[in-house]
């Protein structure tokens, strides 16, 4: 049913220098003590890194909570920031199709999708076999969404002894380690400028609207620069 | 609404809202050719989303992040992204140098 030497082959990608393993960590460790600080309790944290999986989302409720906002509030904060995904998904899983493959496979795995497990599946797809790339995304997926559910919990337990300056250190390593990842991705014009036009855009759009501001300047600047490619012609 | 009801609703809110991105684009994906245009349009949207994403975050973040300066924080990004590129693309020593200096940094 899924390729096993495949699998684990995804989720080896946990190990070596490319390993996503410690900017996850450093992350979900952080939200762990966050979550903790919101007033959930700690199988609370652990279903909240389970069913959500996607740290900005998380961030959103957590917040929210604090400050006492609505349920409806709060699906569509976390609603318009975790958009990312549907371009996302759809920008990798067409690569991982093959006809022999079951379909409840995707629409199962399309949980494991983040940004990390995302950026290790489009630096490394090319290298697997197409009818066993899915088995290698679950590999990835599988280790990456178990990293952040454990590394949620030991944030948790060690809420009381991170102090504030700790907490600020992790939080920079997620967006440090993307970007990383991002540069690394950057081997042609088209996405080279998709990536330069959005980082701008991002913050120049958030000074208008802090909800929209993600989800218009990711239209913006890709459709800009797939409008320059196709002028370009490649 | 008992506080321990309020944050059950949250929990399934936000990954109701989470997933529905996500199947989406796997519904989306059954119909989209990897080798078509409308894949390479979605393939720019979706690091140019990523892009903006992290931008904000770096520049406006939200939570504690936002305690560090601002110059603090380009400094600690732009010496990382100096680091990854002369390392052959090492992602390990940055990213924990990154959390190192920015803590010797803000604590200064």
């Amino acid at each position: 049913m899924i390729n096993s030497k495949i699998f684990f082959k995804g989720l080896k990608s946990l190990i070596g220098i490319r390993s996503p393993a410690i900017p996850l960590a450093a992350c979900f460790v952080a939200l762990g003590a966050l979550l903790k600080d919101a007033g959930l309790n700690i199988q609370q944290s652990a279903a909240s890194s389970f069913f959500t999986y996607a740290l900005p989302g998380q961030l959103v409720m957590a917040e929210s909570l604090l400050i006492g906002a609505s349920i409806i509030n709060i699906f569509i904060a976390v609603w318009l920031v975790n958009f990312r995904l549907y371009p996302m998904t759809v920008s990798l899983f067409p690569l991982l199709k093959h006809k022999s493959q079951p379909r409840w496979k995707y629409y199962l795995s399309c949980h494991f999708l983040a940004i990390s497990s995302w950026l290790i599946a489009k630096d490394t797809y090319k290298k697997i076999d197409q009818k066993y790339r899915i088995d290698f995304w679950m590999g990835i997926g599988f280790g990456t969404w178990t990293t952040a559910i454990v590394t949620t919990l030991i944030g948790f337990t060690l809420a009381d002894y991170l102090n504030k300056d700790i907490i600020i250190g992790l939080a920079i390593v997620n967006p440090v380690y993307f970007f990383c990842m991002m540069i690394g991705a950057m081997n042609n014009l088209k996405i080279s400028l998709a990536i330069i036009l959005g980082t701008i855009l991002g913050p120049v759009f958030f000074l208008f609207s802090s909800e929209w501001a993600i989800l218009f300047a990711g239209l913006t600047a890709g459709s800009i620069s797939y409008l320059f490619g196709v002028r370009d012609g490649s | 609404m008992d506080p321990n009801q309020i944050i059950i609703l949250a929990i399934i809110a936000t990954s109701v809202a989470t997933f529905i991105s996500r199947f989406l684009g796997a519904l989306t994906s059954e119909k989209v050719d990897a080798s078509s245009k409308l894949f390479d349009w979605f393939n720019l949207v979706a690091y140019s989303t990523l892009a903006a994403l992290l931008g904000r975050i770096i520049i406006f973040p939200a939570g504690v992040l936002a305690d560090a300066d601002i110059i603090i924080r380009l400094i600690v990004l732009i010496s990382c992204i100096f680091i990854f590129i002369i390392m052959k693309k090492n992602l390990v020593i940055p990213t924990i140098f990154s959390a190192i200096l920015l803590s010797v940094l803000t604590s200064i």
